[in-house]
């Protein structure tokens, strides 16, 4: 077998070295699901491997030809429907359940001859901040195993730190791709909404979930992109980029104005966070580019948070009720049907996911609909025109990703407002639709700090070829320290 | 005036009652266990003073957003497709008939 380092190589050498036959897919996958098995004890990371499917996919592509990126494997989180494979959305109320069908996503990868490593760990059903809501225990930061990966896609964004997976795809819905990669030290993007498929994919709130990847390195992730977005017939929200995803080649940030948005008045923002915000505009003037000084007077303040925190419950409370213990998933017997609704979904829901309902149930519930749901759909307006606003002066903005770097598992637990606060940063582009992208920046006390890059809608190429040059500027390195060289 | 409105517009911190707590349960069709109810109503109406707030915003004259983007439903052609087939889908359910999903009586 031929030399294979798998904290050192992008996908897109995989894919060299697959072309120049320097690798087979088999030895790829065989690498993968090594390091996989030595660490995934410790970290939780996959909840469903099956080594024999990963491998047999692999082995059809060596036998029966490949080209692009055939052969590299791809993480999914465990909400992305693949037909007979677990797909629990990390709850107990799907424990067991196989779907009878494959999401658009995964198929496109499939087509595109990804090879499927397994399925990550998540927060139930996409809600929380930590991965700690999974049923299925809390996955451990690959940078330090005391702290919490972020969430909800934590699983796969630590798959791909830990050098588990070259890539791995993910949901968003108010910062589930961006925030844990940034506390992961790897890149995450949320499409803009109507990129990329939704069929397939277990909901959460339907007017903000968009999927899309996590990866090593900027181009990894517009190659990932390019697989997972376009049209879907069976998605009646999903329309395609308008232009295809190009694979960043450019330097540097000439021409662009990019506009920074100053952090005073912003709370909680931990000084290590800040400095090396500070420092990544620097850096952004020094590619070049001309840096304006921009604002969000609305998005970034408690109200933008409360709007979150009533329209993602609202629509997660009528998403949900789907979890009633006829069709699919967990029953708890009861004398009439709704006594086995209630004792199906009191047994199937952790606390977090029946909080959500019970907030979204009381803002829709009459009496209540217009001073909570409405206000916050109008707020939702007011975001908007925050960033048709910025966008007149600058061509994308910048913010930290996450306020603060990792945290320690069960720090902020039972403290829900304080968890909710982890999304400020990351949670106005979904109520907006728009596009950005996380890339980490620098370290804060040994711990990755993540950049965000918002755009306008449908300007994922602007994002990648940004977060391209920052990074080679940035020349950040993705390896955590205390995996380094091991298994 | 809706009621919810007045309400919170009358005082600043929204008062959450077990009784408010279990009307939303019986909404979202979620059983508590004795003690749940007591330790959710704390969660939820620390929740709710915070996320209450913006019902004191005087936003009269801005459109609510229900979508972010202007986009328009993407149609397919009106063709029929092969249904789901049937046995496969009542496999998954836990309890059935011969060819139905099987569930308790409505009403004891």
């Amino acid at each position: 077998m031929a030399v294979f380092d798998v904290e050192a190589t992008s996908a897109e050498e995989i894919a060299r070295l697959l072309d120049a036959r320097e690798l087979t897919c088999e030895e790829v996958a065989g690498a993968y699901l090594s390091r996989m098995a030595a660490h995934n004890d410790a970290l939780n990371v996959f909840l469903h491997v099956d080594e024999e499917r990963t491998l047999a996919q692999a082995r059809a592509h060596d036998n029966e030809g490949r080209s692009g990126i055939a052969g590299v494997p791809m993480a999914y989180k465990d909400l992305f429907c693949i037909r007979d494979v677990p797909t629990t959305a990390g709850s107990r109320v799907l424990e067991g359940y196989k779907p009878p069908y494959t999401a658009t996503v995964v198929r496109r990868c499939e087509a595109a001859g990804l090879v499927e490593l397994g399925k990550t760990n998540m927060d139930e059903f996409a809600m929380g901040s930590s991965t700690e809501n999974s049923a299925y225990g809390v996955t451990r930061n690959p940078w330090d195993a005391e702290r919490v990966p972020g969430g909800s896609s934590g699983g796969s964004a630590a798959a791909v730190a830990a050098s588990m997976a070259p890539l791995s795809l993910g949901t968003d819905t108010g910062g589930s791709i961006r925030q844990p990669a940034a506390l992961c030290g790897v890149v995450g993007m949320k499409p803009t909404y109507g990129a990329v498929s939704r069929y397939g994919v277990v909901a959460f709130a339907s007017s903000l979930d968009q999927v899309g990847p996590f990866a090593r390195t900027v181009r990894d992730c517009a190659l990932a992109l390019r697989v997972i977005a376009g049209p879907d017939i069976c998605d009646s929200t999903c329309l395609g980029p308008p232009e295809p995803i190009e694979l960043p080649e450019r330097e540097d940030l000439r021409g662009l104005r990019v506009g920074a948005i100053s952090l005073e008045g912003v709370g909680g923002v931990e000084p290590g966070v800040r400095a090396s915000y500070e420092a990544a505009l620097e850096t952004v003037r020094g590619l070049g580019a001309e840096l304006v000084e921009a604002s969000l007077e609305f998005s970034l303040t408690p109200h933008a948070l409360a709007a979150y925190y009533l329209i993602a419950p609202a629509e997660a409370s009528a998403n949900l009720a789907r979890y009633d213990g006829v069709r699919y998933g967990l029953r708890v017997p009861g004398d009439d049907i709704f006594e086995m609704y209630d004792k199906t979904r009191q047994r199937g829901f952790g606390r977090e996911v029946k909080r959500r309902c019970l907030i979204g149930a009381y803002a829709l519930s009459a009496g209540y609909y217009d001073a909570y749901y409405g206000q916050a759909q109008r707020v939702r307006t007011l975001i908007r025109r925050d960033f048709d606003a910025a966008f007149e002066k600058c061509d994308l903005l910048l913010t930290p990703t996450s306020p603060t770097v990792a945290f320690r598992i069960g720090e902020l637990v039972d403290d829900p407002l304080a968890m909710y606060a982890c999304d400020l940063f990351t949670l106005p582009v979904n109520l907006s639709g728009l596009p950005a992208i996380s890339l980490p920046c620098g370290l804060s006390e040994g711990l990755p700090v993540g950049l965000h890059l918002a755009g306008p809608a449908f300007s994922e190429n602007r994002l990648l070829a940004a977060a391209h040059a920052l990074e080679g500027a940035f020349a950040f390195d993705p390896r955590p320290p205390a995996l380094m060289g091991a298994a | 005036m809706r009621p919810g409105r007045a309400r919170l517009l009358d005082s600043k911190a929204v008062s959450l009652t077990p009784d408010d707590v279990r009307h939303a349960a019986a909404l979202a069709h979620i059983g508590l266990e004795p003690g749940e109810l007591e330790s959710l109503a704390r969660d939820l109406a620390g929740i709710l003073d915070h996320v209450g707030r913006i019902a004191s915003l005087d936003l009269a004259d801005v459109p609510p957003t229900s979508h972010a983007l202007d986009l328009v439903n993407v149609l397919g052609d009106d063709v029929p497709r092969p249904p789901w087939p049937r046995e496969e889908l009542l496999s998954l359910a836990p309890e059935r008939t011969a060819d139905g999903f099987l569930v308790p009586p409505i009403g004891a």
